[in-house]
């Protein structure tokens, strides 16, 4: 189920963003934060079901400080969710599945 | 119809991990509502997944992560046969036997309940701090603090979990400023003393937080003191929150006996609620101790009551 998560560097960062097909949501996540261990397995199970529908990608803001200040993150778990290459939509802090699809819901085709 | 259950434990802090351990070994079969995720404490495994270091709990010599405490308390519940689900209950109807709970439209039914939904953390209900959350203002200091490398910035409240989380933010912050509303520190000792030594903490008598500051992201706070009214401003780019507690009872308000400020009475040296058959342990419904040992311990008294009870209701 994980391989379904696509692991963000800053190599492929800006590529990964600007060429994907779907809408991507980037979760900024760290080791040492248990909110951020909390959702894992909800953003796995979201990856699995909505496949071709929202790809789900993770950066670790630890060894790429870079990327993260770019974007503001002050506060991990933040969820930005990427469409056609600009940033849509943030989410700061950890939620639970039902919440987080309806977040999404606006980026997903069949969930009407 | 669902199956009746005979115990569904709502929560999965110390206090309902312990009652599910107890239960489950006494083949109780129970169904734990662990509660979903988020950035309080009113998460699973509660307030110690946003902890660091835990010191004070016995049997760890060496100290142990909050996480992985409540990790360990988890796992020992699922080995005996607890099952869980990672939802959040919305909704009670304990006005007749068998109990029911509801997650949205799913219905749950059980012949006893274990409340164990803990306390979250209060926020300063000052305007605009919703909207800083994540972009200064913090409930989350290990999850946070990270973003605050050399920055000067600003713990409130004086209790053990504030003085704590000053503590924790020197790893990171150039300083600390530390803004107590009374002339004294509600911590613990040892805490007072390390708060009080610790040369990157500034401590701030008779303050009051009054005000945010900041467009995008939050620029500095004012400062009211508590004896004079006046106000002075403090430059910081961070503000972590840790002022105390309220119990997670919005979903047993007119249920469930408590107290005005929103905690379950329980019958004294016991874990029974005024309805019989429920159950609360926990932060729930004390104000006074609030330590992971005595959650865990009054989930043992719940899971022992709750288990004696059944048995006579034959």
């Amino acid at each position: 189920m994980a391989q379904s998560i696509t692991t963000l560097t800053s190599a492929n960062f800006d590529e990964t963003i600007g060429s994907s097909d779907t809408p991507i949501l980037v979760d900024f996540w760290a080791e040492w934060c248990g909110p951020c261990k909390a959702i894992a397995p909800v953003l796995a199970e979201i990856a699995t079901e909505q496949a071709g529908n929202i790809t789900i990608a993770k950066l670790n803001v630890d060894d790429y400080g870079d990327i993260a200040m770019r974007f503001n993150v002050m506060s991990i778990p933040t969820l930005i969710v990427f469409n056609k290459g600009e940033a849509a939509k943030r989410l700061v802090g950890a939620v639970g599945k039902g919440k987080l699809l309806q977040e999404l819901a606006e980026f997903l085709p069949n969930s009407r | 119809m669902s199956t009746v259950r005979n115990t569904i434990i709502i929560g999965s802090g110390p206090a309902g991990l312990t009652a599910a351990i107890y239960t489950a070994r006494a083949s109780l079969a129970p169904l734990v509502i662990e509660g979903e995720p988020s950035s309080t404490s009113d998460q699973p495994g509660g307030q110690l997944m946003l902890t660091t270091e835990v010191e004070n709990f016995p049997g760890f010599p060496e100290g142990i992560m909050g996480p992985e405490l409540m990790m360990n308390f988890r796992s020992q519940a699922e080995r005996f046969g607890a099952e869980f689900i990672t939802e959040k209950v919305t909704k009670v109807d304990f006005s007749s036997r068998p109990f029911k709970v509801w997650i949205r439209d799913t219905e749950y039914s059980a012949n006893s309940i274990i409340v164990a939904t803990g306390a979250q953390s209060l926020m300063l209900d000052l305007p605009r701090e919703t909207e800083l959350i994540g972009h200064g203002v913090s409930t989350c200091a290990t999850c946070d603090g990270f973003f605050f490398r050399g920055h000067e910035i600003a713990v409130v409240g004086g209790g053990d979990s504030a003085v704590e989380e000053a503590m924790f933010l020197t790893k990171f912050a150039s300083k600390v400023h530390l803004i107590v509303r009374r002339d004294t520190l509600r911590a613990s000792r040892i805490m007072q003393d390390r708060a009080l030594t610790n040369e990157k903490i500034q401590i701030h008598w008779n303050s009051r937080v009054s005000e945010l500051q900041g467009e995008q992201s939050l620029s500095g706070v004012t400062l009211t003191d508590t004896n004079d009214n006046s106000t002075r401003p403090l430059a910081v780019t961070g503000l972590f929150i840790a002022i105390g507690h309220k119990p997670n009872t919005a979903i047993f308000q007119s249920v469930l006996n408590m107290e005005d400020t929103g905690y379950l009475l329980t019958r004294d040296g016991s874990t029974y609620t005024d309805i019989e058959g429920i159950f609360a342990c926990g932060d729930v419904q004390d104000h006074t101790y609030r330590q992971a040992i005595t959650a865990a311990g009054s989930g043992c008294m719940a899971a022992l009551d709750c288990e004696r009870w059944l048995e006579h209701q034959h």
